[in-house]
């Protein structure tokens, strides 16, 4: 089975970039389908995955991933744009099962941004790193005029080795298959938020930026029929089971009441008109297993620190046209569709 | 557009209150309810309370409808 | 599903009349409200709920975007909008596409967001779009009020408010819709009370339901809306009784009156309807930013094949327009109705196109 994303009808017909074109929504597709596909597309390429995994031997393949940090604030409840560089990078890799291994690390600093705040987040970085027992094995350093960079900018790339035959894909997900989720959503993009000087909201809430290599690990261990992982970040839970329903083509039904969400950001979301759905999470991992061993990763997830509030949110139903339904607490069944416009700039 | 959500007043000063709403807080405009007092819930649109609300009521619109069904039977 | 939601559904399929009942709703959180939680799908076929003009985005004139369009591009202003306002097509651009192109234009949620960058900005005019119905346009007034207590020079509003009931009214009176009672709006009534829709049930005899936006209270008023028709005692019923009050907010209600006056307007997709729409008084004009940055606008027009007028006036559903969902889409919206996040056309197409009976 090719696992090749529908390509959408419309064509890209912008004109200029727009900041939806980065919200990780409908028109972030677009740009990879439409304009990205076009000049750089190849099959490992267009398959789109958290990382990208290649053959390098005999039961022996690499993954290997990059990701940009362009968040505003910098500094944030629970973390900061260093930790999440890392954060990022690891469970890109880890959705696809990969043992993170190694990372590089490229700084564009804002000429201004104060050397303190530079050892803050690299402090950061190194607290993540020795949580993650991993190293920066090559890196780069750019300074850039003032206003051109917003304090600080971070890529990072990272390669993990799967020593295993577990193939963890979109791919391998059957019908029947659990849903689980392993924490409350809409924490991160939240967290930024409440920085965020226009909303002028005061809330007790913080990212969820978490590394969860260990997490993928403890739940591979427990049980061989783990289908696949995906990091739920920019554009949230609805939209990774969307871009997993309409690859797959399989429906997906989720349920209203067990979806984990906090109440203080249940209550900002309720102040601003938003969706807990769509705001961005660094620390959730939507994981697809065969429903027999729903339990053991259930028991394997609470044990773990980042784990603890894990639940069953929904499950995968038949071949259908790959559409995501939401069962609702009114007892009623309504489609969830991939977000049009940006709702939050700058949470990543 | 009429997007609006009940929160608890905590603290009054001039024009301005404080208010609360499942654990989020925010400072909004109280000028058009004049008799709005500390511990009374209003109704909260783009920045300015609108009207009054009776605390148990506003269960209904906090996401706890099926509460406030419940008690409704009492 | 809980008891009670069983019982009100089940009540609204014992208690509806023969023929079946067509009701109106005129806010856009009640079409929101309706669509994402599938209430549909408890409601009989012929029981039928129309979306009408309850969307002060979507009825927001093109004209009107083309002039706020206009004012960007010619003066140096910053613009203050709501967040709804600002991928709303006008004629050949819309606030987010000027955006783009690096007009400051910017989303606040609140309008007293707009007034502190006037204060804190002296220097630089600022415009704030100010749009919605009744439960807006006391903002608005009490922002003025301010602005001119403290003789703030830089503080400009363009101003697009319009009332309800004169607007259920020319419904009323328009032939080609059949509207047997109306699901009247939760916050504009905790506003304006209960006696403005007096005139539709007595002269009209139409039942009306002040209703409150959670699911269980559209199901509240349904119920009470059949009881009303099959008594043939048309009246207005307040269900959302823990916050609208029969004499609304008094207070509000007076802001309002104290810096604007009916005055015509023009809907968007319906045409110009009398006494509609609020102008500022005399007093007050010299914070109106249509007068005061004047702008040369070329024929706005209406794109082709759009249907979002008869949408607005609930002739058509959303589906019966030929551009829905082929050519028209949330991504790439022809009308307001599709753009604006609380558009008929955007609620079903987000959570109703592929309509699904739950089997129970």
């Amino acid at each position: 089975m090719k696992g090749r994303l529908i390509k959408l009808i419309n064509k890209f017909s912008d004109k200029i970039i727009q900041l939806a074109h980065g919200d990780g929504g409908l028109k972030t597709r677009q740009l990879i389908d439409h304009l990205l596909d076009k000049y750089l597309g190849n099959e490992v390429l267009s398959r789109l995955d958290d990382s990208s995994v290649i053959d390098i031997g005999p039961n022996k393949k690499l993954a290997f991933t990059t990701d940009s940090f362009v968040v505003d604030p910098i500094f944030f409840p629970g973390g900061d744009i260093g930790k999440l560089s890392i954060c990022g990078t690891v469970n890109d890799l880890a959705a696809s099962g990969a043992h993170p291994t190694a990372i590089s690390l490229a700084l564009i600093l804002e000429e201004g941004l104060p050397v303190k705040h530079l050892e803050k987040i690299l402090s950061s970085i190194k607290k993540t790193l020795d949580e993650t027992g991993l190293n920066v094995i090559t890196g780069d350093t750019k300074v850039v005029g003032r206003g051109n960079a917003d304090s600080i900018f971070i890529n990072t790339a990272g390669i993990g080795f799967i020593d295993d035959d577990y193939v963890i894909s979109p791919e391998m997900i059957r019908e029947g298959d659990t849903v689980i989720i392993n924490g409350p959503i809409a924490d991160h993009g939240l967290a930024i938020l409440s920085q965020r000087q226009e909303f002028n909201f005061q809330a007790d809430i913080e990212s969820d930026c978490a590394p969860l290599a260990s997490l993928v690990s403890d739940i591979k261990n427990a049980s061989p029929n783990i289908h696949a992982l995906r990091d739920a970040t920019r554009g949230g839970l609805a939209t990774v089971l969307c871009e997993i329903a309409s690859r797959t083509l399989f429906d997906i039904e989720i349920f209203e009441d067990k979806i984990p969400v906090r109440s203080q950001s249940r209550g900002i979301c309720e102040f601003l008109g938003m969706d807990p759905l769509y705001i961005a999470n660094e620390g959730k991992m939507v994981i697809f297993v065969s429903s027999q061993d729903t339990d053991k990763v259930l028991d394997a997830l609470k044990n773990n620190i980042y784990g603890r509030e894990s639940k069953v949110i929904g499950k995968v139903s038949g071949k259908e046209k790959g559409s995501v339904f939401l069962n609702t607490q009114l007892g009623t069944r309504r489609l969830v569709d991939m977000h049009y416009s940006e709702q939050l700039p700058r949470i990543c | 557009m009429c997007l609006a959500i009940p929160a608890k007043i905590i603290k009054i000063k001039g024009n301005i209150a404080e208010i609360e709403s499942l654990g989020v807080k925010k400072e909004v405009d109280i000028s058009l309810i004049p008799d709005a007092k500390k511990g009374d819930y209003v109704i909260v649109h783009a920045g300015f309370a609108i009207s009054l609300v009776e605390k148990e009521e506003a269960l209904a619109t906090q996401g706890y409808w099926k509460e406030w069904l419940d008690a409704q039977e009492d | 599903m809980h008891r009670k939601i069983e019982e009100l559904r089940d009540s609204i399929a014992k208690n509806k009349p023969g023929k079946g009942i067509n009701i109106m709703e005129v806010c856009g959180t009640h079409t929101m409200s309706i669509s994402r939680s599938g209430l549909r799908q408890l409601l009989p076929e012929d029981v039928n709920l129309i979306s009408g003009p309850g969307c002060p985005v979507c009825v927001t004139s093109s004209h009107d975007i083309d002039h706020m369009i206009g004012i960007i591009r010619e003066y140096p202003v910053t613009l203050f909008t709501f967040g709804d306002m600002i991928r709303v097509p006008g004629t050949v651009s819309s606030l987010l596409d000027e955006r783009s192109q690096g007009k400051d234009v910017r989303v606040c949620y609140s309008p007293m967001d707009a007034l502190d960058h006037a204060r804190k900005n002296p220097k630089k005019e600022v415009v704030f779009v100010a749009i919605g119905f009744e439960t807006t346009s006391p903002l608005t007034a009490v922002l003025l009020k301010r602005a001119k207590e403290e003789d703030i020079k830089n503080f400009y509003i363009f101003n697009t408010h319009k009332l309800v009931p004169p607007a259920l009214e020319m419904l009323m009176l328009d032939e080609e819709i059949k509207v047997d009672a109306f699901l009247c709006p939760g916050h504009v009534s905790a506003i304006i009370g209960s006696k403005p829709y007096e005139f539709i049930a007595k002269r009209y005899r139409t039942p009306c339901v002040i209703s409150g936006f959670e699911p269980v209270d559209i199901l509240q008023s349904l119920n009470m809306i059949i009881n009303q028709y099959n008594a043939g005692k048309p009246e207005v019923q307040i269900q959302y009784d823990r916050v609208v009050k029969p004499d609304g907010n008094p207070a509000a209600a007076a802001a309002i009156y104290e810096v604007f006056e009916p005055v015509d307007s023009d809907w968007r997709g319906i045409g110009t309807l009398p006494l509609t729409g609020l102008g500022l008084k005399n007093t007050y004009s010299r914070f109106n930013a249509a007068r005061m940055f004047p702008v040369d606008i070329t024929q706005s027009e209406e794109p082709k094949g759009c249907k979002c007028g008869e949408v607005l006036k609930g002739i058509l559903k959303p589906f019966d327009c030929r551009l829905f969902a082929a050519t028209c889409t949330p991504e790439r919206p022809i009308g307001p109705c599709m753009v604006s996040s609380e558009g008929s056309c955007a609620a079903y197409y987000k959570y109703e196109r592929q309509a699904y009976k739950i089997d129970q």
